[in-house]
């Protein structure tokens, strides 16, 4: 399964954003910069045809990972490789840009309110000069439709026509157009309905199969996660708290933070058990805590974690950055309910 | 086209046109405006500028109705004898080109900085809303006032009667393209910022025609309301300029023109050179803003 080149591969990336106020007003106030470290650090590679997913908090950067990996945002430090070449270099020859597309998490915002669903998914066919006909390209529209479980007859419709599940469809089909090989999947499902998240899930799962696909999957939802990935990088604060084979991840969480996560995973058979919430708020990325970012929130927390920043070491098949999982000291904290059950 | 006329009969629009009494009349007004100056060559009942047919001994004749009025000339006459009701369907020509041309440069002009500024973003937002700001700050009469200086001072003087037309156009677009501007760059904020615009980078169309194709459709509908009270507006600013005598050149009368001739005589009591054009150029814009107004409303979903 996993090829010697990986298909996607970030290596130290980072990204900041300047959210300081206007230059007058900081003069006068005498206030620093203020720099928002929304990315900081991460690592990851994704084999050709599997899916990484990265899950977290909102506000923990995963988002801004996606922008970084189809070049909608320019990284601050760190590079972004596709398929062996930089990715800003890849993304100046359309033939590279054509295998990368990206699927947006809110159906309503993603799709061009004033345009023909049959114009929607035909913008990368026409950018990409990939069919030269008007009839050849309204058949491929027809197809793509077709595909993702919707009738051909739609493509004259508007998207307001269209219901939240129907759109996210159009999305894909718009995605699948340029006959791309990787998709960033930007929380895809977040914004519908339960029963639909299993259909758009369900259909994205089939087109990897059918067509090798590789995803690059975000998403705040960890059950939502299980279900499509082969590997999942747990975010936090901008920096990977931990990355693992996603049944790896399930059945032995080894991250204090990861434990805490699943903690929180709704589930019928532990209606009425007790949890253990995770306490406090996400500190804010502005002025992130010392040393590891969760101390403040972590209970095997000491001293160590308090001044030094833990690195992403192997721990069984699992990549982990804990001082405490490093020391052995994670046995203190109990396994959560789920991955009891899972093992 | 059947379906699309069907369509708009079947639309909030017009069922909201429909409800407003206001807005029918002043539609119906506008219409006799704009009819009556777009065919007044075909149904005016004299051609004010055939000097030939011009006769002095017709000169300062009253109204019809009026004792020494005659049914020949409805409105009276003005010094030269010209018919009023003519002059005054020919000087609504001059005042609704000039007040579409202008209106139409001003939207082309802001719609173009507004979507820049607004999608680029940046040092070019910065520059240009600046500008912008300052010109905001000089009343828009004054900068048509400026322009029209500068151009009479620029070139000869037969040529400036020739080009007279385009430059009272031009200082009047220009002094009123910020509206447009600042309308188009809030929308283009926040479109650019959703996902269609971002699914189109990621594919990498090229920046103009996202700007084009994706954001344009998506922020011309507040422009079109801007558009329509700017008219009036515009039709006003032409008024003042040529009743100060800096507008349209005198070989092409607008009701500006004739009710600033028209002055001269009101104390003189031949009181019908200057108020019928007067009433003419009210009636015109009155409607015209009366109908931007109801635009507005009806184009507001917040307020159906």
């Amino acid at each position: 399964m996993a090829d010697a080149t990986p298909m996607f591969e970030v290596r130290d990336l980072a990204r900041h954003f300047d959210v300081s106020r206007p230059f007058l007003q900081r003069l006068v106030a005498r206030e620093e910069k203020r720099i928002l470290r929304a990315v900081d650090g991460i690592s990851f590679a994704i084999p050709k045809g599997t899916t990484l997913s990265l899950v977290g908090e909102s506000g923990c950067g995963k988002s801004t990972v996606a922008r970084l990996s189809v070049g909608l945002y320019t990284p601050t430090a760190g590079a972004v490789i596709f398929d062996g070449r930089d990715l800003a270099e890849a993304r100046a020859l359309a033939d590279q840009r054509r295998r990368m597309q990206m699927i947006f998490q809110d159906p309503y915002a993603s799709l061009n309110p004033r345009w023909r669903v049959a114009d929607i998914i035909a913008e990368p066919i026409r950018a990409f000069g990939l069919v030269t006909s008007h009839s050849a390209q309204q058949d491929r529209v027809a197809e793509l439709l077709t595909q993702v479980g919707l009738s051909p007859l739609d493509r004259q419709k508007f998207p307001h026509e269209f219901s939240g599940g129907q759109r996210q469809r159009i999305s894909i089909a718009r995605a699948l157009s340029s006959n791309p090989e990787f998709l960033v999947c930007d929380e895809p499902t977040s914004a519908l309905d339960v029963s639909v998240q299993a259909q758009i899930l369900n259909l994205m799962k089939e087109l990897q199969q059918r067509l090798g696909l590789t995803y690059l999957f975000i998403s705040h939802n960890l059950a939502v996660v299980r279900q499509v990935s082969d590997r999942i990088g747990v975010m936090y604060l901008g920096r990977l708290a931990e990355l693992a084979p996603a049944e790896t991840l399930f059945r032995t969480p080894r991250h204090p933070y990861t434990r805490a996560l699943m903690e929180a995973i709704p589930d019928l058979e532990m209606t009425g058990r007790e949890r253990i919430p995770v306490g406090g708020e996400v500190p804010s990325p502005i002025t992130p805590p010392s040393g590891c970012a969760f101390h403040p929130r972590c209970p095997l927390a000491n001293d160590r974690c308090k001044r030094e920043r833990p690195e992403l070491k192997p721990a069984g098949d699992a990549m982990v950055a804990c001082h405490a999982v490093e020391e052995g000291r994670d046995d203190a904290m109990p396994m959560p309910a789920i991955a009891r059950d899972a093992a | 086209m059947a379906a699309a006329i069907a369509r708009f009969f079947d639309s909030d629009v017009w069922w909201s046109f429909k409800r407003s009494p206001v807005t029918v009349a002043s539609a119906i007004v506008a219409a006799i405006c704009i009819i009556g100056a777009a065919l007044a060559p075909f149904i005016a009942p004299h051609n004010p500028f055939d000097l030939a047919s011009l006769n002095l001994i017709d000169a300062f004749k009253p109204p019809s109705w009026a004792e020494e009025g005659t049914a020949e000339y409805l409105l009276g006459t003005d010094d030269q004898g010209r018919d009023m009701l003519s002059a005054i369907m020919y000087g609504a020509r001059v005042s609704l080109l000039v007040g579409l041309s202008a209106t139409l440069f001003a939207t082309l002009l802001g719609v173009s900085v507004g979507l820049l500024a607004g999608y680029v973003g940046g040092a070019v937002d910065g520059l240009l809303m600046r500008i912008c700001d300052v010109q905001l700050t000089f009343p828009s009469i004054l900068v048509a006032l400026l322009v029209d200086g500068v151009v009479r001072a620029v070139v000869p003087r037969e040529v400036h009667d020739q080009i007279a037309l385009f430059v009272v156009i031009f200082a009047i677009g220009i002094s009123e393209w910020p509206k447009f501007a600042r309308t188009v760059r809030g929308s283009t904020l926040v479109e650019r910022n959703k996902e269609y615009v971002q699914a189109a980078r990621v594919i990498g169309v090229p920046k103009l025609r996202i700007m084009a194709s994706h954001v344009l459709p998506n922020v011309v509908g507040p422009v079109l309301v801007v558009a329509t009270l700017n008219l009036g507006l515009a039709i006003l600013a032409e008024a003042t300029l040529s009743f100060l005598g800096v507008g349209v050149p005198p070989t092409q009368p607008s009701l500006g023109t004739l009710i600033r001739i028209g002055n001269d005589f009101l104390f003189s009591g031949e009181w019908w050179i200057t108020i019928f054009p007067g009433l003419a150029l009210v009636a015109m814009v009155l409607s015209v803003n009366l109908l931007g107004d109801w635009l507005r409303d009806a184009l507001n979903p917040k307020l159906r």
